[in-house]
């Protein structure tokens, strides 16, 4: 069916064309010397025969071929203008129109193959200009019968009207101007029905309806009116992919499905361009060369792919190729290179993200500018073409067997669905398009729900954090008051998703987008206004906009970075089955915190009576010794108002170890439980390791030892003291982990090291003294193993005692293959053993080392 | 430089037209040459741009054209209205399209004689020079010329 229409449209323009050739060629003859018109006329029959060969039309194609090449002998010089030629010429259109005429009645080109014109055709353009003009008779004479043979066809009165008897051409400032009025006609059709529902009125009750009814069938044929099918650009691809195949030595064979869909005039002309170009760019950069291909077992022949569908009140449109794929580290490398990543980033980033690094300003892998592609327009601008009109380009590719770019488009741009929400007073409309669902939260108990990552608010949104922004705060609208209900309209931007709280949610309505005039253009929170069935004129939101604006959407490519520090994090956390004991409490503005309950000695209860103050510091008597209290909000907050000191009784969180010992003051204990730590995000804050969901909710990890370095100078004076003693290298990839065994090292005395890989350990090692090491058994690039063949062929590093870190304890049923060599197996979140083996460890340590001291004493 | 291209502005159109709207601002007495208005209207209800620049009022429906409303008296960084007082709209044809200007009150059509333009006085504040073409020097008062297109671009306002 999709065919049909292109053949129509084909139909309609060869039409046209050919009834320009017989006037041109008439005036060619009178004026041999026109090479503007001569030209015109070669151009005409190129297309005619393009379009032919892509559509399957034989005999057209080798008729209009023909022609084209006697035209171009013509136009180069080769051969002089005269009647014979021009005859010839003459014949060949009619031969095409009848052609033309069988295809528009029967669909396929009819039995006749005029071989004879094509031999005279092929004999002309061989021969001189003497035996063409010998021929020249014979030709006049035998095309007689053929023109006269149409003449019965035509004069057939129960015909059926040719297409282009039933099609006008209409400028499209006419239709823009039909489209303008026909929106102001849905305003109108809006306010009425909007006035209608206030009136008991029957016939304005009737007549309104049938309004509506018309409105909406006239909406729709106007709108249809500017629809072109998606092969009106498609065809040129033919053409563009034959030149690129033959310049770069390539077979390319170009393939389209669902040339027919229909797409707005205006869009249509908007992704020409990024359509040509991801065209070329697969050929160029995507498919490779017959004999790379033949040697990776592939046809020789590329294959490029065009397809386009309906889906969901969008187009989608692939351009898909079967060539090398996008290969990864390259772009990584080029990214590097070109300063738009850092290396260390390069690393950490996943196969998607580094799809997407191609679509940044200035990146392209070409190694050198072909003159095909590479210059004009890059893949940014791919982009933002693409998304100026609300569609998304999104790239997927496989290795070896090729990439394929999605881009999602609007059907429409002048009258789109959009729901009509409050904010602080006023009305905005969001377009449906980037919506993705509405929540709303009731109540106190509703409001509760939304939560707190150190400032930012999030909602749980089906176990993933959404962030969240609230309108009236973007647009810096005064709020209008606390509501009973929250509502969140859930967004899509980009290919981030977020919540924006509004005031009240409306109903959906079909709007008209009229753009801003200049003065409002600066802003990017708005994508235009509309008038409502009311009269008033309400904003149209970008949503794109509001989420940069808010925050929500941070520049891409840390918001990517930041993804991928999650990710590991995320991965590390999982992989550790075992549950954790967790202490929740409330400090401060933090309204949940936790630490590991392995971690904390006590709880205790203070009354305020007993809190002495000495040495500038908050101290109480404990079990016959001082334990200094400090209060946790003052450090994550410094300069607030503290409150917990002052509380009556003081609750304190008591760490002891041996005859050091601290309270950390909070404002209430909340909670104890046993959850599976998820963490979610990473924080920069100072005294916090990062945000996790504990029991269903989100709570801050307290980074204790750096609590207690910023209140304590005293526990660690005497810390350092024994640091002395034994250095620990830590090597594990997760930061979060290293923070947790950190505290618990450093709590019993040790100097810890820290290092993330194998290289990281290295250096470490090179530099520092270390005794012990505790090495994760998955730490980068190639395990725990390496690391320790390494260390063990160093004679410097083979005193080292070396300790594999396990995700859980080896009792768990642990399906872990143990490497081997190490002089025991520590489980990662077992503090206690750990200490144990390291105390029995450290012991050695100071043996061997008062051993190394007498040897040098001489004793 | 500025007055040489004042001056050019001044010889091309306003001995063309010399009919002139006129209006109040804050007591002043302006006019704009009345081919370049294309109506007036009594106040209407806006929609209010939240992040605009401060001399945007908002948006009003124009029988289905949305019009952007430039209050004048913050434009001119003139004094604010009293409480309770509403502005006219004085829509005028900008090239780029079509703009609301909020006036106190709207005067007469007047036709002015060309001898009695003047340049605007030396020691007009930079921002009023900017917007003020020059004087007219009628009977009992002073015709203050507007110029429209510089009025409406904003562009060194920046957005907020």
């Amino acid at each position: 069916m999709e065919d049909q229409d292109v053949i129509r449209e084909f139909l309609i323009e060869s039409n046209e064309n050919l009834s320009r050739l017989d006037q041109e060629i008439v005036e060619l003859e009178r004026r041999p010397q026109d090479a503007a018109l001569l030209g015109s006329i070669f151009r005409t029959f190129h297309t005619i025969k393009g379009t032919c060969g892509f559509l399957g039309f034989e005999t057209l194609e080798r008729v209009a071929h023909h022609a084209e090449n006697i035209l171009g002998q013509l136009r180069s010089g080769q051969r002089q203008l005269c009647g014979s030629t021009v005859s010839l010429i003459l014949e060949s259109v009619d031969a095409i129109r009848k052609v033309l005429a069988a295809i528009e009645t029967t669909g396929d080109e009819g039995p006749e193959k005029f071989e004879d014109l094509i031999e005279k055709l092929e004999k002309a353009a061989q021969g001189n200009a003497e035996t063409l003009k010998g021929h020249a008779a014979t030709n006049a004479a035998s095309t007689t019968p053929v023109t006269s043979e149409e003449d019965p066809s035509s004069t057939e009165s129960d015909r059926a009207p040719s297409v282009a008897d039933t099609t006008i051409r209409v400028d499209v400032g006419l239709l823009d101007k039909l489209m303008n009025l026909v929106g102001e006609l849905v305003l109108a059709r809006n306010q009425i029905l909007q006035y209608n529902t206030q009136k008991e009125d029957g016939t304005l009750n009737a007549t309104s309806q049938r309004l509506n009814l018309i409105t909406t069938e006239l909406q729709e044929g106007v709108m249809k009116t500017r629809m072109q099918p998606i092969g009106v650009v498609w065809n040129k691809l033919p053409r563009v992919v034959r030149d690129m195949a033959f310049s770069l030595g390539k077979q390319i064979q170009l393939e389209m499905d669902g040339a027919g869909t229909e797409l707005d005039k205006t869009i249509i002309e908007a992704i020409k361009d990024p359509l040509t170009h991801l065209v070329r760019n697969c050929c160029d950069h995507g498919i490779e060369r017959p004999e790379v291909r033949t040697a990776r077992g592939k046809p020789a022949q590329g294959k490029l792919t065009l397809r386009a569908y309906h889906e969901g009140g969008q187009v989608n449109i692939e351009i898909g190729d079967d060539g090398a794929g996008i290969d990864v580290v390259r772009v990584k490398q080029k990214a590097v290179e070109k300063g738009l990543l850092r290396p260390e980033q390069a690393e950490k980033i996943g196969d998607r993200e580094a799809y997407n690094l191609i679509f940044l300003p200035g990146f392209s892998t070409a190694d050198s500018v072909t003159k095909l592609s590479g210059r004009g327009v890059g893949m940014d601008v791919v982009k933002s073409n693409v998304e100026r009109i609300g569609g998304t380009v999104d790239v997927a590719s496989c290795p070896g067997q090729g990439t394929t770019v999605r881009l999602k488009i609007p059907l429409t741009l002048a009258i789109i669905p959009g729901l009509v929400v409050m904010s602080g007073g006023e009305r905005f409309v969001i377009p449906q398009v980037s919506l993705l669902e509405l929540i709303r939260l009731e109540g106190e108990a509703g409001r509760k729900q939304i939560e707190d990552v150190h400032g930012t608010p999030v909602y749980r949104r089906r176990g993933a954090l959404l962030p969240i922004a609230y309108l009236n705060e973007v647009l810096r609208l005064e709020s209008s008051g606390q509501f009973d209900v929250v509502n969140i309209v859930v967004l899509q931007a980009e290919d981030r998703q977020f919540g924006l709280v509004v005031d009240g949610i409306h109903d959906t309505q079909e709007i008209v987008v009229k753009p801003l005039s200049k003065q409002l253009k600066g802003l990017t929170v708005y994508a235009g206004a509309t008038i409502m069935g009311d009269g008033q004129v309400a904003l149209i939101l970008d949503v794109p906009g509001i989420g940069q604006r808010s925050g929500v959407l941070v520049a891409s490519r840390e918001q990517a970075k930041a993804e991928v520090d999650q990710a590991e994090i995320d991965k590390k956390v999982q992989s550790f089955d075992g549950k954790q004991r967790l202490l929740l409490f409330r400090a401060g503005s933090f309204e949940r915190l936790a630490v590991p309950l392995s971690l904390v000695a006590r709880l205790e209860e203070f009354p305020q009576s007993i809190v002495e103050h000495a040495g500038g510091r908050c101290v109480v008597q404990y079990r016959g010794r001082i334990l200094p209290l400090v209060s946790l909000s003052s450090v994550l907050e410094p300069g607030s108002v503290d409150g917990a000191l002052a509380r009556d009784p003081v609750q304190a969180v008591v760490f002891n170890d041996g005859d050091r010992n601290v309270g950390i003051v909070v404002d209430q204990i909340l909670d104890i439980v046993e959850d599976t730590v998820s963490i979610r995000q990473q924080t920069a804050r100072k005294g916090l390791l990062g945000s996790a969901v504990v029991a269903k909710r989100v709570a801050d990890f307290v980074d204790l030892q750096e609590v207690i370095r910023v209140c304590s100078t005293e526990w660690f004076e005497k810390t350092s003291k024994a640091a002395g003693r034994v250095t620990v290298l830590l090597a594990e990839p997760s930061a979060f982990v290293r923070g947790l065994l950190r505290n618990g090292l450093e709590m019993g005395g040790y100097r810890v090291l820290e290092a993330a890989s194998t290289p990281e350990a290295l250096e470490v090692l090179s530099r520092e003294k270390v005794d012990v090491s505790l090495v994760a058994v998955d730490l980068p690039p190639a395990g725990s193993t390496q690391l320790l063949e390494i260390m063990r062929q160093k004679p410097d590093f083979a005193s080292i005692r070396a300790f594999a870190l396990l995700e859980s304890e080896l009792a768990g049923g642990s399906q872990q293959a143990l490497p081997t060599g190490f002089a025991g197996y520590l489980a990662k979140f077992d503090r206690e053993a750990m200490l144990r083996s390291l105390e029995r460890l450290a012991a050695g340590v100071e043996e061997s080392r008062q051993v190394m001291a007498d040897v040098k004493d001489g004793r | 430089m500025a007055e040489a291209i004042l001056r050019g502005a001044e010889n091309s159109e306003d001995f063309v037209d010399r009919q002139f709207s006129t209006f109040f601002i804050a007591g002043l007495f302006f006019g704009i040459p009345v081919l370049k208005v294309q109506e007036v209207l009594r106040y209407q209800e806006m929609t209010r741009v939240p992040l605009a620049p401060d001399v945007i009022e908002g948006l009003i429906n124009l029988r289905g054209q949305i019009v952007t409303a430039v209050d004048m008296r913050r434009r001119l960084n003139l004094p604010p209205r009293a409480e309770g007082e509403t502005p006219m709209n004085m829509v005028v044809r900008t090239s780029e399209g079509a703009v609301s200007l909020l006036v106190d009150e709207i005067g007469d059509v007047l036709e002015v004689d060309p001898a009695s333009f003047e340049q605007p006085p030396e020691n007009l504040t930079p921002e009023a020079r900017e917007l003020i073409r020059g004087v007219y020097k009628l009977k009992d008062r002073l015709l203050l010329v507007l110029d429209a297109e510089r009025t409406v671009d904003l562009s060194g306002k920046g957005v907020a």
